[in-house]
């Protein structure tokens, strides 16, 4: 049973492991620029991809198989609001550079923690909490605080003013 | 809404995906007892209900080359936030765009975005370009640039 929000689809990438990126066909971006804002809800969604895109559902199978078993689509479903259920932060600390992994560490073991990662600032080490209720993330925090003697700056969403369509290609 | 077993059973059956099949909502339905259209009926409700945000292909862009990502935060002023925000928030580049508070001294921003790129000149001409074109150059703001992934656990609805 659902306890906790979901969390930010975006995959906040790090720059980390640049390099061997995967190049797309003109289809295979026709297909995801297309159909990460929605799928045609119909008992054969498959099919209707490939009518709107001129081509065959076999192939949009094959091309969604494919790119699904080298990463480069984590799934064809559902991208979950946050904040439905449960509470959730983004919260941030100002690490000292020689601590950051050991910190960062210490924080990732907290199974609350969904994203945990580096940030080039004085705030350089930023992650997700959420929990089943707002009086639970706060103990949380405070765990935080208390296992790390650094202080937790939480940063509740307040307003989100973008509705997530996945992003162009051309970015 | 409050959602019924059923639905939970449907969320937990589709968070991984669709199965890439002819039918998918018919293969899931099978594993769940449900039809086919009864499936497709429960989706599009909790897509109605704001539960699901959309049904699409979700896409890595790190796999894609899309390495560098700023979060951008802004110290808006007050009476121009909600101006501000649906500005950014609608620009094609800008993956997320929220309110959050500021924690005065130590964190005056109240406006974060996030944005993609392939590269980080890329992601700085695009800030740019946003400044330029919403007259934002009086709006206080920094630029965050990712580093290292410590952990990245894709969404659950557990």
């Amino acid at each position: 049973m659902p306890t906790t929000a979901p969390m930010l689809e975006h995959q906040d990438s790090g720059s980390g492991s640049a390099g061997e990126s995967i190049a797309l066909n003109d289809l295979e971006k026709r297909l995801l620029d297309r159909y990460q804002k929605g799928l045609p809800l119909s008992p054969t969604p498959f099919r209707d991809m490939a009518e709107e895109l001129g081509t065959s559902e076999a192939l949009v199978l094959q091309i969604l198989q494919r790119l699904q078993r080298d990463g480069v689509i984590s799934r064809v479903g559902p991208v979950f609001r946050p904040k439905r259920i449960g509470a959730s932060t983004l919260a941030a600390m100002a690490v000292p550079a020689a601590d950051l992994e050991r910190i960062a560490a210490i924080i990732n073991d907290f199974r609350e923690v969904n994203h945990n990662y580096e940030r080039e600032d004085h705030y350089n080490l930023w992650f997700v909490v959420t929990a089943p209720s707002q009086e639970r993330l706060q103990a949380v925090l405070q765990e935080m605080e208390r296992a790390t003697g650094l202080p937790v700056l939480d940063l509740p969403l307040e307003r989100q003013f973008h509705i997530d369509l996945g992003f162009p290609l051309w970015c | 809404m409050v959602l019924s077993d059923r639905d939970y059973r449907l969320i937990e059956a589709i968070q991984d995906g669709l199965p890439l099949s002819s039918r998918p909502y018919a293969d899931i339905g099978a594993r769940l007892q449900m039809d086919e259209q009864a499936v497709i009926e429960r989706i599009a409700a909790l897509q109605e209900e704001g539960i699901i945000k959309r049904m699409g292909i979700v896409v890595r862009h790190h796999e894609l080359g899309y390495t560098a990502n700023a979060m951008v935060v802004w110290d808006v002023p007050d009476e121009r936030l909600e101006e501000i925000g649906e500005q950014l928030g609608a620009q094609p580049c800008v993956t997320l765009c929220y309110q959050r508070p500021r924690r005065l001294p130590e964190w005056p921003y109240n406006l974060f975005c996030m944005i993609h790129g392939r590269d980080r000149g890329r992601v700085l001409e695009i800030i740019d370009e946003m400044i330029a074109s919403h007259d934002l150059r009086e709006i206080p703001h920094k630029v965050l640039f990712s580093g290292r992934r410590f952990k990245q656990r894709g969404a659950r609805y557990q």
